[in-house]
């Protein structure tokens, strides 16, 4: 119990954070947002995945991918291509002139399902892709990477690369993957209406459970020997490497795990929002996940989610009424968070929380001073 | 490529050969100063692009400037901005070191976060200065027109200025570099910092210059650019990948093997575009490029420099 009390739900401090994250998402928004904005709470919530990926993996392994968008992308095409095979099925597609494929490859005339398209008919096939094959992808450039002693700069500048060809590549090919537009008109999911209030509702808390059991398995990892060994990495690699040490395969490992968890964030996106584009692989995307984790505390698990919640609010609330203005924020934003508050969010509470328990001290004290006085009154009362 | 003749295929590889050389000025510009201050400093400036489109509108200001005042000065506006391009981008490098980048040498990822931010903000400036729209400034009379040696080859001749532009640019930096008393101080520094603050090099101040250097020939790029295609405000982040992969690849610290990247690089692209979709061709560069570079990280000519 203790083990599980102090590795995993990170002691006391690490337990009243998480409590209090679980109450905002699963309690407050839930109350008091209607569906609509719950549904944009929700979305926002899938880039947290990426940002705590982020954490992980730049924050504590001190690697930094400028293509997290990949795995995420990966994730979200793998279960849209799933939710679009299901919607073009031939009783839905009898206008076309090929029947039972999606839509946009009859626009661009094909006349057959596309081999890689096959398998995503099966739902448990596309469960088991979207756990695998980002992180199989993972492994191959951490691979050829990490073992090769490449880091720092040029590795985030090859995933950044790679994040560019992806992106590329999906808009390229139009007929095999839908092209600029993405992947869209996405109903159903084995028969149940994925557009509905209910399913909205439904898939936020399965999001939001989804993050937290991310950020405690995360926790688990850094709490154990490995995440140790990770912060060694960071700070002294050759030291870890002469100790004996594979340091690449540590890397390897957390860049495999950060994959796998950005990939669940792409895949529950694509379910809540109802489409995947290109516009979520490239670059853009890619480094806002990497200013969401930045900006929350690259230290900081469960900093990271509110960092992404932040700037997204932020950036729904300016764009909408100022579009000039939130550039400049933006950019201002990357530069300030770098050169004054590189801990980000978390960084600023962990400085300033012992100001706000002092004053919460001084309330304490006010309030025993205030029964103190209290009950000799009473006392004197009684013996009246 | 069936169907082409001998001949045919000849006229197809030195047509887009040339269009290629237009391309591999641009990058090998964009590079050259991107390679300066990633080998000097080992900083990655993601805002250099902006710095280049900073040049590129400087061209355009200054046509719509000589256009307006001085009707009969067209023919020649276009050294001056060459010189102007360069020195306002290198200006305003001098201070985003000076205000920015110096206080996170230690911390190279950051830099790389840092100077993103500052190519969004300079981004949306040109938005809000110049607008949305993509603008180009009226080339003189004198850079319009090809030449054709032959029936089916046509050689543009503002491909051919750019290049001469290029080549002289490269063979003053490569003085200044390695033949000038500055380039001996800025080697020295890229070798060993503590021992050029030692013998009395201020090594900061050469940081500064040598960023500013950097710029400012990404300013020349962004003069050179509006010779083949128009600016908007992300025009920047279009070339910014690329010319990554031509430091990366050429070996950083290595004037050789930029040169020889941003050459094939170009070609490549430019040659595949004929045959086979835009985007595609830029899959296939991008593609070959990354797997090389899996097998041999340190680029094609990398510099013996002890890290």
């Amino acid at each position: 119990m203790s083990f599980f009390y102090e590795k995993i739900l990170g002691g006391k401090n690490g337990t009243a954070h998480l409590l209090i994250l679980a109450a905002v998402i699963l309690i407050i928004f839930p109350l008091f947002l209607d569906a609509f904005r719950l549904n944009l709470v929700g979305k926002y919530l899938t880039y947290a995945f990426a940002a705590v990926s982020l954490v992980l993996l730049w924050g504590y392994g001190g690697t930094l991918s400028l293509g997290q968008g990949i795995f995420f992308g990966l994730g979200g095409y793998g279960m849209a291509m799933f939710l679009k095979l299901e919607a073009s099925s031939p009783e839905n597609t009898t206008i076309q002139s090929t029947p039972g494929i999606p839509d946009f490859m009859d626009w661009n005339q094909l006349t057959e399902l596309p081999w890689f398209w096959e398998p995503f008919t099966s739902f448990t096939f596309t469960i088991i892709a979207i756990l695998t094959l980002p992180a199989l992808f993972a492994y191959i450039i951490g691979a050829a990477m990490f073992k090769r002693r490449v880091g720092g700069v040029y590795f985030a500048i090859i995933t950044q690369v790679i994040a560019v060809i992806l992106t590329v590549l999906i808009v390229g090919q139009q007929g095999l993957t839908g092209g600029i537009n993405g992947i869209t008109d996405l109903r159903t999911l084995n028969g149940w209406d994925i557009t509905s209030d209910s399913a909205k509702y439904i898939f936020y808390f399965i999001n939001a459970g989804l993050l937290l059991g991310v950020i405690v398995v995360s926790r688990l990892i850094l709490n154990s020997k490995f995440g140790h060994l990770l912060l060694a990495i960071r700070d002294k690699e050759d030291r870890v490497r002469f100790s004996g040490y594979d340091v690449g395969n540590f890397k390897i490992f957390i860049f495999c795990f950060a994959a796998l968890i950005s990939a669940i964030g792409g895949a529950m996106f694509t379910l809540q929002v109802g489409f995947m584009s290109p516009s979520f692989v490239g670059i853009v995307p890619s480094i806002e996940m990497v200013i969401f984790a930045a900006v929350g505390g690259r230290m900081s698990l469960i900093g990271a989610v509110y960092g992404t919640l932040l700037i997204n609010f932020g950036k729904t609330t300016f764009s909408e009424s100022f579009p000039e203005l939130w550039l400049f924020l933006m950019g201002g934003l990357f530069i300030a968070v770098v050169m004054f508050f590189p801990n980000g969010l978390a960084g600023i509470w962990n400085d300033y929380s012992h100001h706000i328990t002092n004053r919460l001290g001084f309330v304490k004290t006010g309030y025993n001073k205030i029964k103190q006085t209290l009950v000799p009154q009473k006392i004197q009362d009684s013996s009246h | 490529m069936d169907g082409y003749t001998t001949s045919e295929l000849g006229a197809i590889f030195a047509m887009q050969g040339f269009a290629g050389i237009s391309l591999f000025s641009v990058l090998l510009l964009m590079a050259l100063g991107l390679a300066i201050i990633f080998g000097q400093m080992g900083v990655i400036n993601m805002a250099h692009g902006e710095f280049m489109a900073v040049g590129a509108y400087t061209t355009y200001f200054l046509s719509t400037f000589t256009e307006a005042y001085f009707p009969s000065f067209l023919d020649y506006y276009f050294v001056v901005a060459i010189v102007v391009a360069f020195f306002v981008a290198g200006i305003l490098g001098y201070f985003a070191e000076f205000i920015l980048i110096r206080h996170l040498y230690s911390r190279p990822l950051d830099t790389l976060l840092a100077t993103w931010g500052l190519s969004l903000i300079m981004q949306q400036t040109f938005r809000s200065v110049f607008g949305a729209r993509e603008v180009s400034p009226t080339l003189p009379d004198w850079l319009m027109g090809s030449v054709q040696p032959t029936e089916m080859i046509d050689i543009p001749i503002n491909g051919m200025f750019v290049l001469g532009l290029t080549i002289v640019v490269t063979l003053g930096v490569f003085y200044l570099m390695f033949k000038s008393n500055w380039g001996l101080r800025v080697r020295a520094t890229t070798q060993n910092r503590e021992m050029s603050g030692a013998v009395g090099i201020n090594t900061k101040k050469v940081d500064r210059y040598t960023f500013a250097l950097g710029c400012g020939i990404a300013g020349i790029a962004g003069a050179a650019f509006t010779t083949i295609a128009s600016t908007g405000p992300t025009t920047g982040t279009l070339y910014i990948v690329d010319t990554f992969m031509v430091v990366v690849f050429g070996g950083a610290a290595s004037l050789f093997g930029t040169i020889a990247s941003a050459f094939s690089i170009a070609q490549a692209q430019s040659i595949l575009e004929f045959f086979i979709s835009g985007s595609m061709a830029k899959v296939y560069t991008l593609l070959t490029l990354v797997i090389i570079l899996m097998f041999k990280p340190e680029g094609l000519f990398a510099s013996k420099v002890r890290r």
